[in-house]
């Protein structure tokens, strides 16, 4: 597609004017966007900037306040998803929407159903258009597997293929590399190019910089609901993107200064850990940790990182293996003892393990602690010191809160997460578990969060650090660890890692690139190229 | 001659062993009989709790929904035989246009509170629990209420379906013959809930319904998106379920008995809930669940009507009669706790649902 | 910096308002839902005083007389201690469900644990109270029953911690149960000797009557259920335990990363519930019942689910609730005896005030009149919307 191409050919999707109020914030405040045939339109700004509502707008599921919406030049409503994919308007949500008991098939078909009679669902038919329709776009998927035994990359699929299979001409990725290696991010960018060759818009909503300059045709910035610029590739550089999305100029790359390497800390031999499911996910890791060393853990979402850090603190009983800090053996320790032990731990689900959002704020900074002195006399509680303390570090950490006696779940998600980084942070530790700490945030939430790693890092602290994002690995580690199937297969230096390198070991577990090339969406961007 | 048994009683709990396998042979019938009697009420209970949480609407107030089924059935049998008569008894069932209307009326009434349900649960978002204790306490209360002002009048109602004879044929068939007599010579109510387990299963996992039942009570979100309308699908499943908890209320004021009686359901919809969660929230396993609770039933009652002889006799005198009237509870007790780790409930099962659509 | 100040100044204003609102909400909300509820009662009564009693016609007046009855049952002087007295078990199982729904757990086992503490009593009356002086039968008669009480709290809670199975089928399956280990124990171990029907012992011929302390009947009991109030209080926000029962009640997966031993504080909860229900029938039998006849049963456990919701689970709200339904079960008597309508309309009250109250209709009559100024839809799905947009 050349670019006189693209600036000839209409509008097929324009949004007007679009407001969306909440209260006590505009969401959405006059956005213009419009989306060309065969265009890939990238829609750029940081978390909370406004870009999912504004998607929403689009596909039914918030409404606006003010604005039309013209699909190829003709004003329509839409009131719920039904009437957004009825209109040709689809969307992959960031979090995917498979349901993970029903198979492939059936979660294609699900709201669209090939029928035999009025009553039942024709699984044979619907298998094999299924697989009609993966072919046809070179993915390769069992229609029978359950979607929740995929892993991440392939269950995204299935949400494409949810999108294709009802014939979507405009097509919503909501930050759709964010679970992804570079290698399967690179697999998505070429079914992007192929959709859109084939007609469709697309509209991709991301945080990324280099990503979106790679795949996009026009990026629009949007900040704090507003629109802010539309570039072209071409025609800007990451470091323009970066200040209209943030507003300020960024450092786009923190500067986490050389490290004084002390003794070791952790040390984990042969630790096997099952999930829920009683599967045993993490098959023996071996890991160790020295005194003021950032490790990095990178690998795809579900390779058995959640399961080894939750057995690393206590969460989760381990079958067998050893875990060792500062020359003693706290395998099997309960969170409790761990936390005693000088270990802290900031949980990769904030919500579920970090905070209890009904409580107030002053009660979640005492949460591992509210035992002992002085937060405790005796079986009592000593309010006092709890409020005291709370204050302190309420200053110290720079939490936007009206007051400690706020309920926690008004507070912003940065805010949050700087409530568990208090709590954990503020003492002296020997090990710092850190698992996806920047989730989610903000840029001035991360920027804040990373300093304070680096802080106690260079105070002598040994950091592991998990983090689905590979950019957060590469940029904060001093060593990187790849985890594969549950398995530590290769450790890198940080300050030399090249991504691409720790992307194939993130995706094939090994050096050998023959595994890769192997699986169908790859040799498509081979003969692409 | 009388050497082996003599042995035998010499090993006391190898003989009474033997004497309880003997007498549940004997018994074998009555005792299959009132199993799948007994299970009925409990089977439409579980079916009713299958349908609300395949779909992710925590329902327990299936007690509450029997109760007031059991109570306007009778109350609308007492009116429409007030203003037709007892009317005359078709061969079959001895149905009567009586006891038509009448539960035509009970359904009615297990919908209309199932409807309460629904609202409070889907629409309200209120606490599924709270409002599933709501229920059963309301239910209990107004029952009870309107009952006790009834008292006074002796009340008669439309009277009771009759079983089904298995032609005689069929019942003396060899080896299975008992089995089907202990399981067709049902009233209507009892050969309608076999055949609503057989349906129910093959909907629920092969039909459209089904699937969307089933997505909506694993990941509602997810349905939402592909256009289904969960809050809808929600009510439709719990309103239409409370027609078969319904069915079991009338089985116990029409089938069983031809009376209310306050307080009747005597935890038969907690049972059926157990039966529900012991079956994995399948419309067969939660009615083999419910038969196994039946047992326990059916046993206690088999001992007190014919008490067994010799040793077991003496022994089982010496138990109270009290054990065996809390046997089927304790029974669920221990089953539950004993299969639950097993036992997965649909991830998004008491969660309320709030819609994001614009509308 | 002015301005930056008058943000501060009118956000301290709208905390103010709004704590002053909070404050007021606990009390405004039960009081809306009960109004109401008698209410949809007179309706009640009127509609099924035509229909089926009786009255030959629908008698209007019949509510008046009605409620006029359950005011003077429960508030004239003999009918204030009557209230004291129905609301002791009423507030000792109500402050034990409060307490379940703070740890995130549905206690519907009132009645088995209330009849446990009952049975208790008895056995203590009988075995020892034959012997041994007041002084010594009492308090331990009181022990025993909290502590057959805190036993059937336990099972459930062991049952739930071990094996995951729910509470609510648990002890429900478990009340019937012990309503025939009532029976059995009062028709065997503990009946009175010599007698031709099984009855228990008269607790007032062993040294185990409650001493009255109000009026004719009011009993030892109504303090014991006061000076509970402000224990469980102190027990769930001034302690370390309530703390630790409260956030794995919140938050069981915080919690046990916080150390907690969430499967203990289930067990806990769950005994500790219990004995409270145990005593409150430990109280009711060695205060007023004194003799038990086999088909003694109770409302305490169904009643003191209704009187912790109604509280919101705060124990001096409990006190209130407590003393509320109190009224209405000592009024139901005299209504019953004044006007003709039968007690059980107490039954189908509650369950009137309980759906309302959750209904909440004073709120719901709030927001639809601010509504009229403004288009925010739900307040429920606001609140989720703007966690989503300014994540």
């Amino acid at each position: 597609m050349t670019e006189d191409a693209v600036i000839g050919s209409l509008p097929a999707l324009e949004m007007r004017g679009i407001t969306k109020r909440y209260p006590g914030v505009v969401a959405n405040d006059h956005i213009d966007l419009d989306v060309r045939r065969g265009e890939i339109h990238a829609l750029l700004g940081e978390n909370g900037a406004g870009k999912t509502t504004l998607m929403n707008v689009l596909y039914g599921l918030a409404r606006p306040d003010e604005g039309t919406i013209l699909l190829d030049g003709q004003e329509i409503r839409i009131a719920g998803p039904s009437d957004a994919i009825a209109r040709g308007i689809s969307m992959v949500h960031q979090h995917f929407m498979v349901v993970p008991v029903l198979s492939v098939a059936e979660n294609v078909i699900l709201g669209a159903e090939t029928m035999s009679g009025p009553v039942f669902v024709d699984r044979r038919k619907a298998a094999a258009r299924v697989v009609a329709l993966a072919q046809r776009f070179g993915f390769d998927l069992d229609p029978e597997a359950r979607v929740g035994s995929l892993s991440v990359g392939q269950q995204q699929r299935v949400e494409i293929l949810k999108a294709l299979y009802r014939d979507a001409r405009i097509l919503v990725l909501d930050e759709p590399t964010a679970v992804l290696t570079p290698q399967e991010t690179g697999e998505i960018f070429t079914l992007l190019r192929r959709l859109a060759a084939d007609g469709r818009s697309i509209v991709f909503i991301s945080h990324k910089l280099y990503e979106v300059l790679e795949v996009a045709d026009r990026i629009t910035v949007i900040r704090r609901g507003r629109v802010i610029g539309e570039r072209r590739p071409g025609e800007t550089t990451e470091e323009e993107l970066a200040e209209l999305m943030v507003g300020r100029a960024v450092e786009l790359t923190a500067d986490r200064g050389v490290s004084r390497v002390g003794e070791t800390v952790l040390r984990v031999e042969g630790l096997r850990v099952a999930d829920d499911r009683r599967h045993e996910v993490v098959p023996g890791a071996d890991l160790e940790i020295k005194a003021g060393e950032i490790l990095g853990i990178a690998g795809v979402a579900g390779n058995g990182q959640d399961e080894l850090v939750q057995a690393l603190i206590g969460l989760r009983r381990s079958l067998g293996g050893k875990v060792t800090l500062a020359g003693r053996d706290v395998t099997g320790f309960s969170p409790r003892r761990m936390n005693e032990a000088g270990v802290g731990y900031v949980p990769g689900d904030r919500h579920k393990f970090g905070l209890i959002l009904s409580f107030p704020v002053y009660d979640n900074l005492i949460l591992t602690s509210y035992y002992r002195p002085p937060f405790a006399r005796g079986p009592l509680r000593n309010d006092a010191a709890i409020l005291e303390s709370a204050a302190t570090q309420i200053e110290r950490f720079d939490i936007r809160t009206p007051s400690a006696q706020v309920t926690t779940s008004t507070l912003s998600g940065g805010n949050q997460q700087k409530v568990v980084v208090a709590r954990e942070f503020d003492r002296e530790l020997k090990l710092l578990v850190l698992d996806q700490p920047t989730r989610g945030l903000d840029v001035g939430s991360i920027e804040f969060i990373h300093r304070q790693i680096i802080a106690k890092r260079d105070a002598g602290t040994a950091v592991l650090l998990v983090s689905a994002e590979l950019d957060e690995v590469l940029e904060m580690s001093d060593r990187i660890a790849v985890m594969y199937r549950g398995r530590i297969v290769a450790q890198l230096d940080g300050r030399t890692a090249d991504k691409a390198e720790v992307g194939l070991l993130m995706a094939t577990g090994g050096r050998d690139t023959a595994t890769i090339t192997a699986t169908p969406a790859a040799t498509i961007e081979e003969t692409r190229a | 001659m009388s050497g082996i048994p003599q042995a035998l009683d010499a090993i006391p709990v190898l003989g009474i062993l033997f004497q309880l396998l003997g007498y549940l042979v004997a018994n074998i019938e009555f005792m299959s009989h009132t199993t799948v009697a007994v299970a009925i009420p409990i089977t439409l209970a579980a079916l009713c709790g299958v349908m609300c949480e395949r779909s992710g609407v925590v329902n327990i107030g299936l007690e509450g929904i029997m109760l007031t089924a059991a109570f306007v059935g009778w109350i609308a049998g007492v009116v429409a035989v007030g203003i037709l008569g007892p009317g005359t008894q078709l061969p079959v069932f001895g149905i009567t246009v009586p006891l038509l209307i009448a539960l035509v009326a009970a359904l009615l009434a297990g919908m209309l509170v199932s409807l309460l349900h629904a609202w409070l649960a889907i629409s309200l978002r209120v606490d599924q629990i709270i409002s599933g204790t709501i229920i059963n306490i309301g239910a209990a209360g107004i029952t009870g209420y309107v009952y006790s002002l009834m008292a006074s009048k002796s009340a008669v109602g439309a009277g009771s379906f009759t079983t089904y004879r298995v032609p005689s044929g069929v019942a003396d068939f060899p080896i299975v013959g008992w089995l089907i007599n202990a399981v067709l010579s049902q009233g209507p109510i009892g050969i309608i809930t076999i055949l609503v387990v057989i349906v129910l299963q093959i909907m629920l996992f092969r039909s459209r319904w089904g699937l969307r039942t089933r997505a909506v009570g694993e990941h509602p979100r997810a349905a939402e998106t592909v256009g289904i309308d969960v809050i809808r699908l929600r009510y439709r499943n719990v309103v239409m379920s409370g027609a078969l908890a319904a069915l079991g209320g009338a089985w116990l004021s029409m089938e069983q008995t031809n009376k209310f009686d306050t307080n009747m359901t005597a935890g038969r919809g907690f049972i059926g809930l157990a039966a529900m969660i012991v079956g994995r929230w399948t419309p067969l396993g939660a009615f083999g669940a419910a038969l196994l609770f039946a047992s326990a039933t059916a046993l206690s009652t088999s001992l007190q009507i014919s008490p067994p002889q010799g040793d077991l006799g003496a022994l089982m005198g010496r138990v109270p009669g009290e054990f065996w009237e809390a046997l089927p509870y304790i029974i669920t007790i221990v089953i539950l706790a004993g299969l639950i780790g097993r036992s997965i409930a649909p991830a998004a099962d008491g969660q309320p649902y709030e819609r994001e659509s614009a509308t | 910096m002015s301005g930056f100040g008058r943000v501060r100044r009118a956000a301290l204003l709208s905390t103010v308002k709004r704590a002053a609102i909070g404050a007021a909400r606990p009390i405004a909300e039960p009081l809306a839902a009960i109004v109401l509820a008698l209410l949809v009662g007179a309706v009640l009564i009127v509609l099924f005083s035509g229909l089926v009693a009786r009255h030959s016609a629908f008698d209007l007046g019949l509510p008046v007389a009605a409620y006029a009855a359950l005011l003077e049952g429960a508030v004239s002087p003999n009918g204030m201690t009557a209230t004291l007295v129905y609301a002791t078990p009423l507030i000792l199982a109500g402050l034990g469900v409060a307490i379940g729904f703070k740890a995130g757990l549905f206690n519907i086992g009132g009645r088995g644990q209330f009849l446990m503490g009952a049975v208790g009593a008895l056995a203590v009356a009988t075995v020892v109270g034959q012997t041994q002086s007041s002084y010594i039968t009492i308090p331990l008669a009181l022990l025993v029953g909290a502590l057959c009480g805190a036993a059937a709290g336990f099972v459930p809670g062991a049952l739930k911690a071990t094996s995951g199975a729910h509470e609510v089928v648990t002890t429900i399956m478990l009340n019937y149960v012990l309503v025939f280990v009532t029976y059995w124990a009062i028709s065997g171990p503990l009946a009175l000797p010599g007698s031709p029907q099984p009855i228990s012992v008269d607790v007032a011929t062993r040294n185990a009557a409650l001493p009255i302390i109000l009026g004719r009947d009011g009993h030892l009991g109504i303090l014991v259920a006061l000076v509970a109030v402000p224990l469980v209080w102190f027990l769930l926000y001034r302690t370390t335990l309530g703390f630790e029962i409260r956030a794995a009640g919140a938050n069981s997966d915080a919690a046990r990363y916080g150390g907690m031993r969430t499967n203990r504080l289930i067990v806990l909860t769950m005994s500790l519930a219990g004995l409270l229900a145990g005593l409150g029938g430990a109280t009711t039998i060695l205060g007023v019942v004194h003799q038990v006849a086999p088909g003694y049963d109770t409302t305490v456990g169904f009643d003191a689910i209704t009187v912790a919701l109604l509280a919101r689970s705060n124990p001096i709200g409990v006190m209130f609730s407590g003393l509320l339904l109190g009224a209405m079960r000592a009024g139901a008597q005299t209504m019953q005896i004044q006007a003709g309508v039968p007690p059980e309309l107490v039954d189908a009250l509650q369950a009137i005030i309980l759906v309302l109250l959750v209904v909440n209709v004073l709120r719901r009559w709030l927001d639809g009149r601010s509504r009229q100024h403004g288009s925010t839809p739900s307040a429920a799905a606001d609140t989720a919307m703007l966690a989503d947009a300014t994540a």
